[in-house]
């Protein structure tokens, strides 16, 4: 008798422990709870977090995460407004903002993530085939990049390097898909807090055309350097050249203007010698013949005197003595 | 308590549990009962008591890492960060901790990994790591970039609890903003000049993203690390090189060229007009010297003209004639030489 009584002494502590068990929940900080019976939701739902109590096996609970939640949506090849394919990956973060709404609506996060993908994919197609990818890719309007100092020269006249102005650009195509998107997800009771392209990429088919085109706008540098080198050493020759006929034409000409000068003045020192009087013309004149004679007449000179010449004067005869002494 | 099963994720591995606890009680039980011979019920139901304290004792310590702060929930509410060290809480699940390293330094690589890394944010999951480098430049050219994100934990709480994977969300921030700073950028600027400007911007976006979206994350540093043209244009971003090496050197040849001759030439002209100077003293200095020697001559030669001009005259035949090897002395009445005189052999004679 005694363990019958023990025995549904434990029975019903075990029972009743059960059904404790069974009453009280748990709610985290990063999540809200609807309860719900038979299925259907009672009441407003949890968010506080902390130890709850329900009605115990006739009420069930459904934890929905309270935190921000991240949607990254899977690439998808999309043209764009110039025809381009290009390979756009976009995430989101959103969160639930009406729980009851959303698990009538949706009941879990997989049928979320899905509509999401509905939603933003066809959203972010239609935006991306409104705009040329220019404007996907840039943010900032007029903007004026860096110049290399060494490459900038070249590039410059080259139109390379150069940023295209832009009218709108990526954020405020975000802000359109955002704007789009963010009404339509409301009715699941969700509130899409931002989107953004996490990356935008050309389609693999694209790609080679695009390599391309890189090849030859960085051919078109690197003639264009070539020429500027060959151009400028062109330029230093030319002015080697003309530097050197420079130099030497102004030696030539000093050189001569000096001698002329000092030609000159020779001559104008001579002459106030030379030219007081006849008579020192005269002297000159005989003098200087006279010096000239040595050199003029050399070794291999044959000369024919006669005994009449002033030397040989005496030669002859003593005679002329006296002739001289009258004149 | 489905509700449990979602709590918060770490994902630095579990808190402190013990492991293995049913293998433990087990035991410990077995042990207990072999020691107390009889097994009554007693015994049975101390021991119940006894592995509900142990239990309860095994699962109120805590200790916390000291590079990190346990955050301590109770019944899934939030009540308090506690600093590293021993630490008690209210057993049997009562109280939950979570191990947040605030003062780990993390990162982020994006584009490659550096292998042996316990955190599974720090590289890509996917295996192609190439997705995440290729970026598309407002020149709308193509570059490959790697780059990593320094950051860490400063609000454990946010972090656990705003955001439901604030390290992924950081990884897709990151990657969007790389891709809008790379975006408003010229290859150019992509690839040599602009980088130190991109790690600013970048980082300056990625903390303002940071704060906007909660994350209790704060991000300390971007660094690029590669960048590269795509392989199959990287040969022609080379060749560019190459031409500027190159135009600089046809430059410097012409330029080397210039160099030798023109200053020489400088010198040269220097030369010529320091001759010439030269020159115009010599002619000047020998005209006065001439001068003065034809003025003093003069003056004595104006006293006795007559005889001076004969003594010059004859000096200077003095001087002249011994110099002539054949000289013919002819009377000066005599006619008819000529026919006499062997000119030839008398020249062939002197010489």
């Amino acid at each position: 008798m005694k363990n019958i009584a023990q025995l549904l002494f434990l029975i019903i502590l075990l029972a009743s422990s059960i059904l404790l068990y069974n009453a009280v929940y748990t709610v985290n900080e990063v999540e809200q709870i609807i309860v719900t019976q038979f299925g259907k939701p009672v009441g407003e739902p949890v968010v506080e977090a902390g130890l709850k109590l329900k009605v115990p096996f006739i009420q069930q609970i459904n934890p929905i995460d309270k935190r921000v939640l991240e949607w990254d949506g899977p690439p998808s090849d999309m043209p764009t407004k110039d025809k381009l394919y290009i390979s756009v990956d976009l995430f989101a973060r959103w969160r639930i903002v009406d729980p009851l709404q959303y698990f009538l609506r949706l009941r879990d996060e997989r049928s979320a993530q899905s509509r999401l993908d509905d939603i933003l994919g066809s959203e972010t197609r239609n935006a991306v085939a409104k705009h040329e990818l220019i404007e996907l890719i840039r943010t900032t309007k007029n903007r004026v990049p860096l110049e290399d100092t060494i490459a900038s020269a070249a590039e410059a006249k080259l139109d390379v390097g150069a940023l295209v102005p832009i009218e709108k650009g990526r954020q405020l195509v975000e802000q359109e898909i955002f704007a789009e998107a963010s009404g339509k997800v409301g009715v699941f009771g969700i509130e899409l807090l931002d989107i953004r392209f996490k990356r935008i990429n050309y389609n693999a088919s694209v790609r080679p055309k695009i390599y391309d085109r890189m090849i030859s706008e960085r051919r078109q540098i690197a003639e264009r350097f070539l020429s500027e080198g060959n151009g400028e050493a062109a330029r230093i020759r030319g002015n080697r050249i003309r530097d050197l006929d420079k130099i030497q034409s102004e030696a030539y000409r000093k050189v001569e203007e000096i001698r002329g000068q000092a030609d000159a003045k020779a001559t104008e020192i001579y002459a106030s010698a030379y030219n007081q009087s006849a008579e020192t013309i005269a002297f000159y004149e005989f003098t200087r013949t006279m010096a000239a004679y040595p050199d003029v007449i050399g070794d291999s000179t044959t000369i024919v005197l006669s005994t009449d010449s002033d030397l040989f004067t005496f030669f002859k005869s003593m005679n002329n003595y006296e002739q001289r002494k009258e004149k | 308590m489905s509700s449990q099963d979602d709590g918060p994720k770490n994902p630095w591995g579990p808190s402190q549990q013990p492991p293995d606890l049913d293998e433990l009680l087990k035991q410990t039980i077995d042990r207990v009962k072999n020691a107390l011979p009889g097994g009554n019920s007693f015994g049975s139901a101390g021991l119940l008591a006894l592995a509900f304290i142990v239990f309860g004792l095994w699962s109120a310590y805590y200790t916390v890492p000291s590079d990190s702060v346990a955050v301590i929930q109770r019944f899934g509410r939030y009540i308090d960060e506690v600093p590293p060290g021993l630490h008690f809480k209210l057993p049997f699940g009562i109280d939950t901790s979570t191990t947040v390293p605030v003062k780990r330094q993390l990162k982020q690589e994006f584009g490659f990994s550096t292998p042996g890394s316990t955190d599974t944010h720090q590289s890509s999951r996917s295996q192609n790591g190439t997705l995440e480098t290729q970026m598309v430049t407002g020149d709308l050219n193509a570059a490959l970039v790697e780059w990593v994100v320094q950051y860490r934990i400063s609000s454990p709480s946010k972090y656990l609890f705003e955001l439901r994977e604030p390290a992924d969300t950081l990884r897709s921030v990151s990657e969007s903003v790389m891709r809008e700073v790379v975006g408003d950028r010229t290859v150019d600027e992509v690839l040599t000049i602009g980088r130190q400007e991109i790690e600013i911007e970048a980082l300056l976006k990625m903390q303002a993203l940071s704060s906007k979206y909660v994350m209790g994350i704060s991000i300390d540093q971007v660094q690029l690390k590669n960048i590269n043209p795509p392989t199959p244009v990287q040969e022609s971003f080379n060749e560019v090189n190459q031409a500027q090496q190159e135009k600089e050197k046809l430059i410097n040849e012409a330029r080397r060229d210039y160099n030798r001759v023109i200053p020489l030439a400088e010198g040269e002209k220097d030369q010529r007009i320091r001759e010439a100077d030269g020159y115009r003293l010599k002619r000047i200095n020998e005209a006065e010297g001439d001068k003065a020697r034809f003025n003093s001559l003069f003056l004595e030669y104006r006293k006795a003209p007559e005889v001076t001009r004969r003594r010059i005259y004859i000096e200077t035949m003095q001087e002249v004639m011994p110099k002539i090897r054949s000289k013919v002395l002819v009377d000066s009445e005599l006619n008819g030489l000529l026919p006499l005189l062997n000119l030839n052999t008398m020249k062939g004679s002197s010489e």
